[in-house]
């Protein structure tokens, strides 16, 4: 549907903000590089504070950039005011006009482009049943519902076809349930229009559910540049692997290839460019250990709880504590608080840092 | 690290705007030259003489025995009425919020001393007061038989302002109230402490600041005041009758620039105490909502005495007002009671009362949208953008809240009589209507603006960003979706503006020419003559004038405002 998909590039951006409470400077965001290929769906994550926000309003245009250059679609576009730029936002809030009904809030930007009273009706009508709004055109914004509102604001952002979508937290604002069911609709949506999009979030699993690719960022930096897969999978340092998903640091020497050595045992796990000898700290998920009466990494129960899907342990393994997750426990052997139990490790699940 | 880059990336994105930057380049110039020039030339004419800095003009006027005792007596006036309004203000609060109001002619009386200060004319208590107390008072001479009782002076004053102040004391804390959290003051009876004992050491404590905030309010709205001392005064001086004095009576311009200077020194500092640290003290001890509803006193030991205390208040204050509207169909007041309607047939047959009345109401309809729409300007350019200018425009727009009408009066008159600087550019100016209806949007600017800020602080930002984001100019944003989402302030800024304009008297009295009849100034006129039935008769006209405007405004809100309709806060 979007006459023309667009890329965005970022090269060497930086924002530096003045700390209300010292005074100081510091940087936002800094020396960030990023290419987002048209037509993806990529997704900033990151903790709060960590320059995602920021690096979207950069894009949209309500903050400028102190160092370098953004591109959209080849162009660069820093000095463009937000409503020369060829972006739509999904704001958190969804900043619905409420003085319009829906149909108006969707005509609003169409209405700017000076298109006239037909097309502007097909487009919207068009619009609002892509988003499952058919019918709603005359409700004033505050009788929708929290979704609805977020498809709206969805749909008035889409109408104007823009070159990149932008979306900043859209669903922080829903209950769990809808925010499960709202991140496929928008998913959807987006491989329908075809276009690229950008996506502020700070919640892993719903940039794991929806992007093609993520990019994790602290403390103004990105830490990563990934699939969903590779950045749970191969996590480039600690705080991705932390920040990703559940995970358990255990410290281990590398001992060879691929082989390295945990409280005295010697097991498989993906070393990498580790040299041996080499200090390392492997990433274990909690659901990638299994635990039983024989083994080689011995250790105490230090906690036990049934969740329904997983048996939750905490296991104390000489003087650290490693979280396990065994799942479907209905099958498994339950072990309770003081048992010793053996961890066990199923192929390719280590991977050491 | 520089911030270079974004500075000059959002300059370039500002100029973009040509629109934003007109209309910013404009509101600094109107401002620079309707409220710092004319301050800034009360500042060179007591300071600079022929030969350069000299200290000389202030030590001509501190020699003069009636400004020490105007400032002295200033000073003692606003002490006692900040701190009896702020007294009486907090008890009509304290009441309304906490305790259990049996009637519902309680809550009409209630809701008629929050109204009066809105729709009042400045000088209405004044001559009621003189009605009432005076050598020819009601209650001193027919009631009490006291012939020689006199209401001018000190008491007279204080009493007067007190009355005209406190309920925006009440309004002021009245809102720091609502805000604290019963819960507190639950948990303090929970642990044993007595009711009085939990107004003390919770209640109290919270919104001192608050109280301060209001006594300052008051005292600076006192030592402003110019009406009520030119009637109710006598030989009693405030300084800012003083000012007038000196340059009407004395023609000293110099002399009176001088003194305005004083004034305006003692405000400016009240001002600055009040906004910059008790206002953010204030609201920052009471920035949550309160949980729930409070458990509203029910105990007949306290709120039979504190109902009694506040109704006595109240309905003396508005019988105060009713004085007013009798006071001008009494044939001869305090000697004949037959009923007459000559005095408003004489103001308009003898008095030229319809012209007064027209001059009055097209000049402040004129100056009201214009207020309106400044206020909301600046609101939004204050609140919802950035830009370098914008401290400036900030600062400008409420200092002008701190100077009193009579300075402003003074400063215009030094400023425009010869042009700009005595160039005689913008000379044409002076004595015209055009620069009365300058003088009025300036004197109601900050209040509008205050009212514009406060409600687009409620509005989510990304709203307006929302439709920036889609393609509007700043222009565009501001007419679609600002303005439409602050109908309610605009309105209320509209007809502040208006109400303000035509019960104005402080500095326009020192500006008016013949050309132009004033109600405000024919009252204040016609008072000081002694001719109680006329100046009554203006008044009353006046009263029905501002609170129709009122009435008008609320019926408007109720069916077209956007309060009804829209939820705006997020």
């Amino acid at each position: 549907m979007a006459k023309e998909k667009k890329g965005v590039r970022l090269e060497h951006i930086s924002k530096i903000y003045k700390d209300p409470k010292t005074g100081k400077d510091f940087y936002a965001v800094k020396d960030q590089n990023l290419e987002i290929e048209p037509g993806s769906f990529v997704t900033l994550l990151g903790p709060s504070g960590c320059g995602k926000t920021t690096t979207l309003r950069m894009i949209a245009g309500f903050e400028s950039p102190d160092e370098g250059e953004i591109y959209l679609g080849g162009e660069p576009i820093n000095a463009l005011t937000p409503n020369k730029r060829d972006t739509a936002m999904v704001f958190q809030s969804y900043a619905l006009l409420p003085h319009y009904n829906i149909f108006d809030n969707v005509a609003y930007g169409l209405k700017l482009r000076k298109m006239d009273s037909e097309t502007i009706k097909k487009k919207v009508t068009d619009i609002l049943s892509l988003v499952g709004l058919e019918g709603m055109e005359n409700r004033m914004t505050n009788q929708l519902s929290g979704g609805q509102q977020q498809r709206v604001a969805l749909a008035r952002a889409l109408v104007i076809e823009p070159g990149v979508l932008l979306f900043d937290e859209p669903l922080s604002n829903l209950d769990a349930k809808l925010r499960v069911s709202m991140r496929t609709e928008i998913r959807r949506i987006q491989q329908e229009a075809g276009i690229t999009a950008v996506y502020v979030t700070h919640d892993q699993s719903e940039a794991m559910a929806i992007s093609d690719k993520v990019i994790i960022m602290n403390k103004g930096i990105v830490e990563q540049v990934a699939t969903p897969q590779e950045a749970y999978y191969y996590p480039n340092s600690k705080f991705v692997a932390d920040f990703i998903g559940e995970c358990n640091f255990l410290k281990a020497k590398v001992t060879g290839q691929d082989m390295v050595e945990i409280d005295g045992a010697a097991v498989k796990c993906a070393t990498g460019n580790l040299e041996s000898g080499a200090e390392c700290d492997v990433v274990l998920r909690p659901e990638g250990a299994t635990l039983s009466d024989t083994g080689v990494i011995k250790g105490i129960v230090d906690y036990s709880c049934f969740m329904g899907a997983y048996q939750d342990y905490r296991i104390k393994v000489g003087e650290s504590f490693v979280k396990i997750q065994e799942y479907n426990p209905k099958n498994k052997k339950i072990y309770k608080v003081g048992d010793t139990v053996y961890l066990g490790f199923e192929d390719n699940t280590l991977y050491a840092l | 690290m520089a911030k270079s880059q974004s500075a000059s990336l959002d300059r370039k994105k500002l100029m973009a705007d040509p629109i934003m930057v007109t209309t910013i380049v404009l509101l600094v110039v109107f401002l620079t030259i309707f409220i710092l020039y004319p301050l800034a030339i009360l500042l060179v004419d007591s300071f600079v003489s022929d030969d350069g800095l000299t200290l000389d003009t202030f030590k001509r006027v501190m020699a003069l025995p009636n400004f020490r005792r105007a400032i002295t007596n200033t000073l003692k006036v606003g002490f006692l009425v900040g701190i009896a309004s702020s007294l009486i203000g907090l008890l009509f609060a304290y009441v309304e919020v906490y305790v259990k109001l049996r009637t519902k002619f309680m809550e009409g009386l209630f809701k008629v001393v929050s109204m009066l200060p809105v729709v009042s004319p400045p000088f209405v208590l004044s001559l009621s007061m003189i009605m009432l107390f005076g050598k020819a008072g009601i209650i001193t001479r027919f009631l009490l038989h006291i012939y020689d009782n006199s209401v001018y002076g000190f008491w007279g004053i204080a009493i007067v302002q007190t009355l005209t102040f406190f309920p925006v004391c009440y309004m002021m804390l009245k809102g720091l109230l609502k805000n604290i959290d019963p819960s507190l003051e639950e948990a303090a009876r929970d642990m044993g402490a007595s009711r009085f004992k939990v107004f003390m050491t919770v209640t109290l404590p919270l919104i001192l600041p608050g109280l301060g905030n209001a006594f300052l309010v008051t005292f600076i709205e006192s030592i402003a005041d110019f009406a009520n001392p030119m009637i109710i005064g006598g030989s009693y001086d405030t300084l800012a009758t003083t000012i007038y004095l000196q340059i009407t009576g004395a023609y000293d311009k110099q002399g009176a620039a001088a003194m305005a200077v004083v004034l305006l020194a003692i405000t400016l500092l009240m001002f600055v105490i009040q906004k910059y640290y008790l206002e953010a003290k204030s609201t920052a001890t009471l920035s949550g909502k309160a949980s729930r509803e409070r458990m509203l006193i029910t105990d007949k030991s306290v709120t039979v005495p504190l109902t009694i205390l506040c109704s006595g208040l109240a309905i003396f204050v508005i019988i105060m007002y009713i004085c007013v509207p009798f006071g001008a169909m009494f044939r001869t007041w305090g000697y004949d009671f037959h009923l007459t309607f000559k005095w408003f047939g004489q103001v308009f047959t003898k008095y030229k009362g319809f012209k007064a009345f027209k001059d009055s109401f097209i000049l402040s309809l004129i100056s009201a949208p214009i207020t309106a729409l400044l206020s909301m300007i600046i609101s939004y350019l204050v609140v919802k953008r950035k830009f370098k200018a914008k401290g400036f425009i900030e600062a400008v727009s409420m200092l002008a809240m701190a100077v009193p009408g009579t300075v402003l009066g003074i400063g215009y008159i030094r400023g425009f009589s010869g042009g700009l600087f005595g160039s005689g550019f913008l000379q044409g100016l002076y004595g015209t209507g055009a620069i009365l209806v300058i003088v009025f949007v300036v004197r109601s600017l900050p209040t509008g603006t205050r009212s514009g800020i406060s409600a687009l602080r409620q509005i989510d930002k990304s709203i307006e960003e929302s439709a920036y984001d889609m393609g509007a100019d700043s222009f565009k944003v501001f007419m679609t979706v600002t303005l439409p989402l602050i109908k309610d302030s605009f309105l209320s800024g509209f007809v502040t503006s208006f109400v303000r304009s035509i019960t104005a008297i402080s500095a326009i009295i020192l500006l008016v020419t013949p050309s132009y009849l004033l109600i405000t100034v024919q009252i204040n006129e016609f008072a000081e003559k002694g001719a109680y039935g006329i100046a009554c008769a203006f008044a009353t006209i006046l009263i029905i004038i501002t609170y129709t405007a009122v009435l008008l405004m609320n019926i408007f809100m109720k069916y077209f405002g956007t309060s009804r309709k829209v939820n705006i806060e997020d």
